[in-house]
């Protein structure tokens, strides 16, 4: 049975059929999913149904990766956290069908929905109660780093010619988004919650900041080759 | 450390999508990359560079952003093993 808010969901006006931007040959299972979110009545229904089974599934399945956060909220959180997660992924992906071009299965386009949620909400919950750290204490990091008497020479010209890029191209805000999560490892979703802002915006700020520094290095004549932004 | 440290702070080279972009493409860039080797090569619907990302066999503006922003990869990595554990593998 579906909760109360889903089955008000349930009973959405469908999206309309359409097939543009579908490739040919779409799979016979997608079709079937399609055909039957499109349809009138009992059918939508139990397909909406089947479908807020799966992004619960999907749900469920991120929230089990996510250990560290999981024992932190405790199993009644983090079902909430599943059903909240997968009831928006439902919205979102009913609201979204005609967008839905066939490049995958349907189910793994709706389960990225579901993901996506639900990850935002882990992100955000397991930061509930802490600090973002300020920029200063990042960039102390960056000066104990620069200091290193371990440090390999030429890494340790490239930080010190990122730290004073760092201090003298950036804007306040670029600096603060770079090292909330470039240094201290801050979830960029719970950065944008914090700031007001959103991930894509944060996104754009990050790599703004990203391309400064590398122009300012490469001007200075160092080489800033990297192959992985790695992960915080 | 300092290499990653690096790294992080410089992100990939090139000009990586967005996260609405990536967000797009995952379905698909996951699906393909779990076909890989026997799959032929699909470039992204927005691809600047299909010559390049052909040759390299790989989305290049997908791996990019995925190197630079840790929760799209976090969000592809789940993606890709829950397609993985469905099929069993």
């Amino acid at each position: 049975m579906l909760s109360t808010a889903v089955a008000t969901l349930a009973g959405m006006r469908p999206a309309q059929a359409s097939d543009s931007g579908v490739r040919r040959g779409l799979d016979p299972e997608s079709r079937a999913w399609l055909d039957d979110l499109r349809a009138e009545g009992p059918v939508h229904d139990a397909a909406v149904e089947r479908l807020h089974g799966l992004l619960l599934r999907a749900s469920r399945f991120e929230a089990s990766r996510r250990g560290a956060s999981v024992a932190r909220l405790g199993p009644s959180e983090v079902e909430q956290v599943v059903s909240d997660s997968a009831g928006d992924a439902l919205v979102s992906v009913l609201a979204r069908l005609d967008d839905f071009r066939g490049l995958s299965r349907f189910a793994t386009w709706a389960y990225k929905f579901a993901i996506l949620e639900t990850a935002v909400n882990m992100r955000r919950r397991a930061w509930r109660d802490r600090e973002i750290p300020r920029a200063p204490g990042g960039w102390e990091l960056l000066e104990d780093l620069r200091q290193s008497p371990e440090r390999d020479a030429e890494a340790a010209e490239l930080l010190a010619a990122i730290g004073d890029a760092t201090a003298t191209v950036l804007t306040p805000r670029q600096r603060d988004v770079l090292v909330a999560v470039a240094v201290n490892g801050v979830p960029i979703d719970v950065l944008a919650e914090r700031l007001g802002s959103t991930r894509g915006a944060l996104y754009k700020t990050l790599h703004d900041a990203r391309q400064k520094l590398r122009e300012t290095l490469a001007a200075a004549g160092l080489d800033v080759v990297t192959t992985s932004g790695g992960s915080p | 450390m300092n290499d990653d440290l690096v790294g992080r702070l410089l992100g990939p080279d090139g000009q990586p999508l967005s996260c609405e972009q990536c967000f797009e493409e995952l379905d698909r860039y996951v699906e393909w990359k779990l076909s890989e080797p026997d799959g032929p090569f699909e470039s992204c619907a927005i691809c600047e560079r299909p010559h390049e990302c052909s040759g390299a066999y790989e989305c290049l503006a997908m791996s990019a952003h995925l190197a630079a922003c840790p929760a799209c990869d976090e969000e592809y990595e789940s993606l890709r093993e829950l397609v993985l554990a469905e099929r069993g593998g």
